[in-house]
């Protein structure tokens, strides 16, 4: 009978939960105090090889095995900071770079870090030629010629590359993890056929970071070990281990109760949820995504300019901001994220379909439109193709969903063979290059180019002038002048271009509230493991 | 009143005088034994009311199921003009469950003659035929038997696109091998049997034998089991829904209202729920309706 | 999720006229070189590029054409399909595109976990499952009986990653009975990881071997919620057929005769009767056992469990055919094994069987 009441006791405290929406109540199923665990959702981690990874998720976790020769500055977003290299210099003419190394920095082997690992490191990217290699082959640099281009000597790197870029722009390339120093007798000593350790780096670690690679257990878990004797001192955790917790709301169960320390893949509604929790602590941070719409230039109804300009204003930019996706996406209409040199704020479209309808009219065009909208079958994603199909129809421009797994969709992009297509697209170095190089520059618009890795190829529009004014911004030396020249191609960009940028990404955090010091690096930036306490 | 006492008169007459008032009594006679079962007529009443609220939805439905209205999102049930509340864009989740079941019903209908017939044949034919056909068609059974449902499901979606008719499509050919196997079965027990070989003394071929002869006598049970299956197929639906590869949005299909509501399971529970209460509902009525169905037809269970 | 197949229709001669090892070997052979094929044709026709799922959006054209090359891409279908087959029949089932791990050393990894849960799963199913469907077909058309009966087919519609959420939330996020998502809590799956030899791969069998009894009650308390929903479907379908079999059991006269010669009932019912239906109940719980086996992919996500579902269904959307192959070999072999395996102590139960 005892029993029988607690029972019906409890039957009503969930009653009460559900219906008042009130947090579960936390237990004290507590992690370990030396070990940070978090949970994510990591199985889009392809490879954890710095001269492969490209994905956020590995990037972060390569970000506290390796250290780069220029370094981002964890507390200070966007600031250069001397990594590896204690410091740099650039010759008269733009071309030479010169990198004097850190001394007395060792990896985790023991090995102590020289010029020569340095120069290894950037020659394996470039002979791998795995997708990140991009960002170095940016400077001229081939498997052919690369020996000869980057050189150790002493204590130095010396670096030479084919055309005067602006040197902010090489160094923010070098913090990209793709550019980490790599222990170049350990991966050699375990090269098989040739590989420069491409194997052996599929499971291992080779670097100078905080943290040494336990175990890697694809879409399961990864564990790191804390070194000893870090040039930037040790790391406060002695261990990291993360966990992939694939429903939000399961992160949120476990965060609640104890079982992990960090979830980093909260949805609006959990954060909400989680308001008068006092155990859990929530931190905003931006994100580099840009949500966007991209019209295909082959079709020739949907990527006339009208057409496209009256698309812009049939999304419900606020609307969507301000309820489903609040907290996670905010309105964003350029292609340069905020916390990027150049990044504009402004934002002159909204939703108005009486306008939509007009410039339709005025230019003629007859209503109603079909079209496909492909949009890849994740619930973010979905909730926006939904919002924007409904107010799309109120002008007259029929939406018909075509829903896909990612890799689908994107193949499809790729080929051109999409109609309307809805996307995220996220930086890959911290210079507004990553995204002018691909949203506003396009070298040649012909089907054959195959330049599938240009999203302005992949829509058939070919920039004209704004190709020009991209490549002539990368050479730019002048920080304002740089900046001035990236807010003007990203005005024309937004009013004239086949893409319409929505929303930046928001990242939600959510930590234990005895959590301090874990920093998720936001728009620009990686998390960084090394500086938490708890 | 008359009328009636004469029907059920005639219905219950022990010497029929047609075939059709002999038939006619033995389902009357089913239906007083199905009925008896209160938990059966339950069943029948759900099935019964899912067609009714699908035929009639566009009346019952206060609401456009589609109609978006971003200021009324995630309002809990009861509140003033929405009985089950509504979505995260507002929309009316009572009429967009009106709405969805007639994608259920949809589903469902197009499943349950697709499978069984594809099984029915399959099996019939392996079962009169025996020998080599028996072996190659037993084999590809086997084979689609032991591929994990779901995922065939899940791999044939991929393959086709989601959408509904897909969806139907994909779940029909995951669900044939137990009706061929049931159908086989049956056949082996009535292929030897007398009237068969009249009709082959009467020179009717292997074809029309297994239209006209065979394939009538594994009807009923295999009726049994797609009003058993008839739950799974919904669940598997919803699934596909749950997955994002189902019936696509907006359309209001249950399983897919499920997916997108559960990311606010914890605290606007009722987005997730009502579906799932309207899943749990109706799958309940076909294995009410099913279990029902198998005491009154089926010959073994239904002795006392 | 899905209904296991009518026993009743699988039972008879799962191998007509092949008697003999070698027979049922060519069988078993066949089955499985057409399950590959038809994953295979499956793998070919999906449109989803392997390729495109692990070089990511800025490859070019160049890297895409290499990375395609080195998975071997670029040859003929049937050319890949019989180098796929001969590797698999030496135990090599080749890398999996996306985590770049032997396929096998991934399903050494996921099935255990699969096989920990489906076992429990299975142990509760039978434990409640049986004396449920007996009891409820001594009394047809009681009380207990349509309990029994409602409580099964309550099991058999509710849509499991609902009931899933909910079961977590309540005896997990409000009650605190059960460890949350995941085989282990954080502290323990470290300590697993240093502490305990891997053996089995279950956890449950190699923290008892191992003496851990802390991971042990650690790793109980996580896989009781799981095991439990999908003990609840396994409990619904196996009360439900063995009510059916002992109803039809009880008709007999030999019943009828023993009854009469005043053996006691309890005897009648749960020694003589019982033991007549424990071949098509074999049958039954062996068929629900390998439902379970193939890894329920809902279950799976909800309770972040790293089970071969949820592999296999990762491996789908990123077309990574090494891994969905491998899984669907396994899950075929399990399930054929599993069907031989009933078939053989179909056999040996029941010597009327042929």
């Amino acid at each position: 009978m005892l029993l029988d009441s607690t029972l019906r006791n409890r039957g009503a405290a969930l009653a009460a939960a559900l219906m008042l929406g009130t947090s579960p109540v936390a237990l004290g199923a507590a992690t370990p105090d030396d070990t940070l665990v978090i949970a994510a959702k990591i199985d889009d981690i392809v490879s954890i090889d710095p001269a492969e990874a490209f994905e956020f998720n590995g990037i972060d976790l390569l970000n506290n095995l390796y250290d780069t020769l220029v370094e981002l500055d964890p507390e200070r977003p966007g600031e250069l900071v001397p990594g590896l290299a204690e410091s740099w210099d650039v010759s008269e003419d733009g071309l030479t770079f010169t990198f004097t190394m850190r001394e007395g920095v060792t990896f985790a082997s023991g090995n102590p870090v020289r010029a020569e690992d340095a120069a290894f490191s950037l020659q394996r990217v470039i002979k791998l030629n795995r997708t990140p290699s991009f960002i170095l082959t940016q400077f001229g640099f081939t498997p052919d010629n690369v020996d000869d281009l980057i050189v150790a000597d002493g204590n130095t790197l010396r670096m030479t590359i084919d055309r005067p870029l602006a040197p902010s722009f090489v160094y923010n390339c070098l913090t990209a993890l793709v550019a980490a120093i790599v222990d170049k007798e350990t991966v050699m000593a375990n090269e098989v056929d040739g590989d420069m350790g491409y194997e052996w780096m599929k499971a291992n670690s080779a670097g100078t970071g905080a943290y040494v690679l336990q175990s890697y257990r694809p879409s399961e878990s990864y564990l790191l070990e804390a070194r000893e004797g870090h040039w930037r001192g040790d790391a406060n955790l002695r261990r990291v281990f993360l966990r992939h917790i694939p429903e939000p709301s399961t992160q949120r169960l476990m965060l609640e109760a104890g079982d992990i320390d960090i979830a980093r893949d909260l949805t609006p509604v959990d954060v909400e949820g989680m308001a008068g929790n006092d155990d859990v602590v929530i931190t905003d941070d931006v994100g580099g995504y840009i949500a966007y719409i991209a019209i295909n230039g082959q079709h020739e109804t949907l990527a006339h300019p009208a057409v496209l300009d009256a698309m812009r204003w049939l999304i419900d930019y606020e609307g969507m901001a301000n309820s489903f996706l609040k907290g996670q996406q905010m309105v964003h209409q350029h292609f340069l994220p905020r916390g990027y040199l150049g990044a504009l704020e402004e934002t002159p479209y909204s939703l108005d379909v009486e306008r939509a309808q007009e410039i339709l009219a005025e230019a003629g065009i007859e209503t109603p439109i079909n079209a496909t909208l492909s949009v890849r079958n994740s619930q973010d994603r979905m909730e926006m193709a939904q919002s924007i199909q409904n107010t799309f129809a109120q002008a007259g421009i029929n939406i018909e969903l075509s829903v896909g797994a990612g890799a689908e969709v994107l193949g499809e992009y790729r080929a051109r063979q999409h109609e309307i297509t809805l996307q995220a697209w996220g930086p890959d170095y911290p210079d507004p290059h990553t995204n002018a190089s691909t949203f506003a520059m396009n070298p040649d618009n012909s089907p054959d180019a195959g330049l599938t890795g240009i999203l302005a190829w992949r829509n058939a529009w070919d920039p004209e002038d704004l190709h020009e004014m991209a490549e002539a911004a990368v050479m730019e030396r002048d920080t304002d002048a740089r900046r001035a020249m990236y807010e003007e191609i990203q005005r024309r960009h937004r009013d004239d271009s086949p893409f319409i940028a929505m929303f930046q990404s928001i990242d939600q955090t959510g930590m234990r509230a005895n959590v301090q010091g874990f920093h998720t690096g936001g728009a620009i930036d990686n998390a960084t493991y090394w500086l938490a306490t708890k | 009143m008359t009328t009636v006492t004469t029907m059920t008169q005639w219905l219950r007459d022990p010497a029929p005088r047609s075939r059709l008032q002999a038939r006619a009594g033995q389902l009357w006679l089913g239906w007083l034994r199905l009925r008896r079962n209160r938990l059966t007529v339950i069943g029948l009443s759900i099935v019964l009311l899912l067609l009714l609220v699908a035929a009639f939805a566009p009346w019952i439905a206060p609401h456009n199921p589609l109609a978006q209205d971003l200021s009324q999102r995630l309002l809990p049930p009861l509140s003033p003009g929405h009985l089950m509340g509504t979505d995260e864009f507002g929309r009316d989740i009572f009429s967009r469950i009106v709405f969805g079941s007639r994608i259920t019903l949809y589903i469902v209908t197009l499943v349950a003659l697709t499978a069984p017939l594809f099984g029915l044949i399959v099996g019939t034919v392996a079962g009169y035929f025996g020998g080599i056909v028996d072996q190659v068609l037993m084999r590809i059974t086997d084979i689609f038997l032991a591929f994990p449902r779901l995922i065939l499901a899940l791999a044939l979606v991929a393959v086709l696109g989601p959408g509904i008719e897909n969806a139907v499509l994909a779940i029909a050919l995951t669900a044939w091998p137990p009706y061929a196997r049931v159908a086989r079965a049956e056949t082996l027990t009535v292929r030897s049997s007398d009237y068969i070989a009249a009709a082959r003394l009467q020179g009717a071929g292997g074809a029309r034998i297994v239209w006209g002869h065979v394939m009538p006598m594994c009807v009923p049970s295999v009726i049994i089991r797609v009003t058993l299956d008839m739950a799974g197929v919904i669940l598997t639906a919803a699934g596909l829904g749950f997955l994002g590869l189902g019936v696509q949005p907006p359309l209001p299909e249950w399983g897919q209202m499920i997916s997108a509501g559960r990311k606010f399971l914890f605290d606007q529970w009722w987005v997730a729920t009502m579906p799932g209460l309207a899943i749990a509902t109706v799958s309940l009525g076909f294995n009410l309706l099913g279990d029902g169905l198998r005491d009154v037809l089926d010959p073994r269970s239904s002795g006392k | 999720m899905t209904t296991p197949p009518d026993p009743v229709s699988i039972r008879p001669r799962l191998w007509p006229r092949l008697r003999g090892v070698a027979g049922v070997l060519v069988a078993l052979a066949a089955t499985l070189l057409g399950l590959l094929l038809v994953t295979f044709v499956i793998g070919r026709v999906v449109p989803i590029d392997p390729v495109l799922a692990v070089i990511g959006e800025r490859a070019t054209q160049a890297q895409y054409e290499a990375a395609r090359l080195s998975l071997g891409l670029d040859r003929p279908v049937w050319e890949q399909f019989a180098i796929y087959v001969r590797d698999a029949l030496t135990g090599d089932l080749g890398t999996s595109i996306r985590t770049r791990t032997p396929v096998a050393d991934d399903i050494r990894r996921f099935f255990p976990a699969t096989l920990e849960l489906a076992t429990l799963a299975t142990i509760i199913g039978v434990i409640l499952g049986i004396p449920a469907g007996v009891l409820a077909a001594t009394k047809p058309g009681s009380l207990l009986d349509q309990a029994v009966r409602l409580i099964g087919l309550i099991g058999y519609s509710l849509p499991v990653f609902w009931l899933g959420l909910m079961g977590l939330l309540l005896f997990y996020g409000i009650l605190g009975w059960v460890g949350g998502p995941g085989r282990l809590s954080s502290g323990y799956e470290m300590m697993f990881e240093f502490d305990v030899p891997r053996v089995t791969g279950m956890i449950l069998i190699d923290t008892a071997l191992a003496g851990q009894w802390a991971i042990f009650r650690n790793a109980l308390s996580h896989i009781i919620l799981p095991a439990g929903v999908l003990g609840y479907y396994s409990m619904a379908y196996i009360s439900r057929m063995t009510r059916s079999f002992m109803m039809n059991e009880l008709s007999q006269e030999y019943i009828t005769t023993a009854r009469v010669k005043g053996m006691p009932e309890w005897r009648v019912v749960w020694v003589h009767a019982l033991r007549n239906v424990q071949v098509p109940l074999i049958t039954v719980i062996v068929l629900s056992y390998a439902t379970l086996l193939e890894g329920s992919v809902l279950t799976e996500t909800v309770f972040a469990w790293p089970g071969l579902g949820l592999y296999i269904t990762t491996a789908l959307f990123s077309a990574d055919m090494p891994a969905v192959l491998g899984g669907t070999v396994v899950v075929g072999m399990v399930f054929v094994g599993l069907n031989m395996f009933s078939d053989i102590l179909y056999r040996i139960v029941d010597p009327r069987a042929r």
